[in-house]
């Protein structure tokens, strides 16, 4: 009964060495994942604060008025003014849209289900 | 210690003579000493144990603890997270109220040099000057095979600069990485912003400190890196700051100023939501101080919180608006009006010695802009009370917005405050302030009459403060600055659909050797819109402007000012999101107003 108690101990400490030496290394490689990710992530970050300096760069009121102005010919486009302000009464409703035309011929579909939808 | 003897002589003796085996007593002292000696070995023996038991108890408990306490412990990276946050934003980003960015940071590298590791130190030189023209190549070349070990070159590279620096390919040439301070939108908000330098130097980084602006105002702010993530929100909005900065550029040229400023401000929260003062410069390359000549020409002088002048007519209505409050005259009272005004010495005059007299409405006064009138009414107020009204509105101390240059704005007073300063103040001269003071002011009596402290910073909730004007005042001054620009002096500052309100200041410059100039002054047009229920003020001032359209140079602010102020907000208030109120008479809604 002791030696048989002294088998099992045995046979549980090497068990439990085996899974803790695992675990030891399932923890440094998942801190070496995390290493990397994080990594990744700050170059994510930086990535993303040029891109958002580039934006505000390439957005900057001096440069959108020169673009307006240089593509007036093609939109038109001119500084907000009073009168384009309305009131959503002013506005005519819109008129009802026209009867589908008739579907001839054969019609695609995309997917169809069993049931009416 | 006496030691018992084994064989004590004298027990012996008694022993032999009783015929008994002194042996006996030998053998019992024997054991007497054995049960001595056994005793304390045990006593030695358990004393040991104790102490293994205590050390062993410690030492277990020790490595247990710690087990337990690592067990117990949050397992987090601590090598990740620190390094992540620690390079990424060293200065937090500066952005307007919507969100827009206006100073960010951009990582960037610095040029540096180690002659001794240098292998064509002329030839370097020679190629550093052709990709940076500004360097000298003779002192490149003289501290290149001076003694030096180390010298900066250039502080920013771009990565094409970087890259033709690599191409040259010398050893001794080296990089450093930097973070620098990027204001994406140039010049625009230039004094708000004000810039930033390096401070610290090392190769590996430099520290970013702001010079001048909510830069410096906020520097430490800026540097927390509790809150490095999180951008500071100015109550600036970039789209209508840029128009501002446009029309006033414009209007500037027009009428041949020599420099401008402008407010829009919030007229309940005091948000300022733009401000502008030409000229400005390029907060991204700053220029340096001015060392001749008055700093306030130089483009880093913030005219519209620095600047302060004598801002003329546009104080006229706080004397108006005060008498009104403590009940002397309401908006149709008559005043005297007769010019001109003989005080001891001195003569009050009016614009071009009219005179507007004998007597004037209350509302007159301030539409015909007549000195003489609110003369009269100062005089009636006293300069006691003049003085805690104008201190109430903020005109005795510098303003409070957030900015580092803020305390350099401080109102010029009389030393004295005399009955001449009383009937001069009242008419905006003698005492002088910036046009941030005025925008403060005028948003205080127009917006019901609650205090408007300036602010910068974006606010969540309206700042209420306390109680200047009773909102009929309040209401009447309205009716009253509406009619200057319906009828009154600054009829061009009428924009369709805004009502505008406002009063024109025209001020001569003093000397700064005494006295005033005939052909030097600043203009200055306070306003506010809509009138009915006023959202924005705004104060354009231009430094010197001549309007020359006409056979003779004009120079009052009906003439430069207003005009300018009127382009402001046509451009400006469809941007902000009012909607043009569609009038049929001239003022319906005032008249509506006034009948409350």
């Amino acid at each position: 009964m002791r030696s048989l108690f002294y088998v099992v101990t045995a046979l549980a400490v090497m068990g439990l060495a085996f899974w803790a030496y695992r675990e030891n290394y399932a923890t440094q490689e998942a801190q070496a994942e995390l290493d990397d990710l994080q990594r990744q992530i700050d170059e994510a970050h930086r990535t993303l604060g040029v891109l958002r300096a580039e934006w505000a760069y390439l957005n900057r009121p001096e440069r959108l008025r020169d673009l307006a102005l240089m593509n007036f010919d093609r939109l038109g486009l001119l500084s907000l003014a009073p009168e384009q302000f309305s009131r959503v009464d002013q506005i005519a409703f819109p008129a009802p849209a026209e009867a589908a035309p008739p579907l001839v011929g054969s019609v695609a579909v995309s997917s169809q289900s069993e049931e009416p939808l | 210690m006496i030691r018992t003897p084994l064989r004590p002589l004298a027990r012996i003796l008694r022993a032999r003579e009783a015929g008994e085996n002194p042996d006996v007593i030998e053998r019992e002292n024997l054991r007497l000493r054995h049960e001595q000696m056994r005793d304390r070995a045990r006593l030695q023996a358990q004393g040991r144990l104790l102490f293994l038991a205590a050390f062993f108890t410690v030492a277990f408990g020790t490595v247990g603890t710690r087990m337990g306490m690592m067990a117990g412990a949050e397992t987090e990276g601590p090598s990740a997270r620190a390094a992540a946050s620690a390079i990424n934003a060293q200065r937090s980003d500066i952005v307007d109220r919507n969100g827009r960015i206006l100073a960010t940071n951009l990582d960037t590298y610095a040029l540096y040099a180690q002659p001794a590791q240098m292998v064509d130190k002329v030839g370097a030189a020679r190629e550093l000057v052709k990709i940076f023209p500004d360097l000298d190549e003779e002192r490149l070349v003289k501290d290149f095979t001076g003694k030096r070990k180390f010298l900066w070159v250039k502080k920013k590279l771009s990565p094409e600069q970087m890259q033709a620096v690599h191409d040259i390919g010398d050893p001794g040439l080296l990089f450093g990485p930097r973070e620098m301070r990027l204001y994406p939108n140039g010049r625009l908000a230039s004094h708000i912003l004000g810039g930033a330098r390096f401070g610290v130097e090392g190769v590996n980084s430099a520290e970013l400190v702001g010079v001048a602006g909510v830069e410096k105002e906020f520097d430490a702010r800026l540097r927390d890196k509790a809150r490095a993530g999180e951008p500071l929100q100015l109550s600036l909005d970039l789209t209508v700051q840029d128009a501002v900065e446009q029309v006033l550029s414009g209007g500037m040229k027009m009428m041949n100023a020599k420099g401008a400023a402008a407010v829009l401000m919030d007229a309940y929260s005091g948000e300022i939501v733009s401000m502008a003062s030409l000229p400005d410069f390029d907060p991204n390359d700053r220029p340096g101080p001015v060392v001749r000549g008055s700093p306030s020409d130089s483009p880093l002088f913030n005219r519209a919180v620095q600047g302060v002048y004598e801002l003329g007519s546009t104080f006229k209505i706080f004397a108006v608006a005060q008498a009104m409050q403590i009940g002397m005259l309401g908006p149709d009272t008559l005043v005297d009006a007769d010019a001109p005004l003989k005080w001891g010495k001195f003569t009050i005059r009016e614009f071009q010695n009219k005179n507007y007299g004998p007597l004037l409405s209350a509302q007159d006064v301030i539409v015909k802009s007549s000195n003489v009138g609110v003369a009269h009414i100062a005089l009636r107020l006293g300069a006691e009370r003049q003085q805690a009204f104008l201190r109430q509105l903020g005109f005795f101390e510098p303003t409070e917005v957030e900015l580092v240059e803020a305390p350099t704005g401080r109102p010029l007073l009389p030393p004295k405050w005399s009955e001449l300063v009383t009937i001069t103040a009242s008419y905006g001269h003698g005492i002088a302030a910036s046009p941030l003071h005025l925008a403060a002011a005028y948003a205080t009596i127009v917006n019901g009459g609650l205090k408007v402290t300036p602010t910068i910073l974006k606010q969540d909730r309206p700042q209420p403060g306390e109680r200047v004007l009773d909102e009929q005042v309040s209401a009447d001054v309205r009716k009253m600055l509406r009619a200057v620009v319906d009828h009154g002096t600054a009829t061009f500052g009428e924009v369709e659909g805004y009502q505008v309100g406002g009063k024109t200041g025209t001020a001569d410059k003093p000397k700064p050797t005494g006295g005033y100039y005939d052909d030097k002054v600043i203009t200055t047009f306070a306003s506010m819109f809509p009138a009915s229920a006023p959202r924005y003020v705004l104060i354009v001032a231009l430094d010197e402007p001549v309007e020359t359209s006409g056979p003779k140079p004009r120079r009052t602010a009906g003439w430069t000012a207003v005009p300018v102020a009127a382009e402001i907000i046509r451009r400006v208030a469809p941007l902000l999101g009012i909607r043009p109120i569609v009038e049929d008479t001239p003022v319906p809604a005032l008249t509506l107003t006034a009948s409350n």
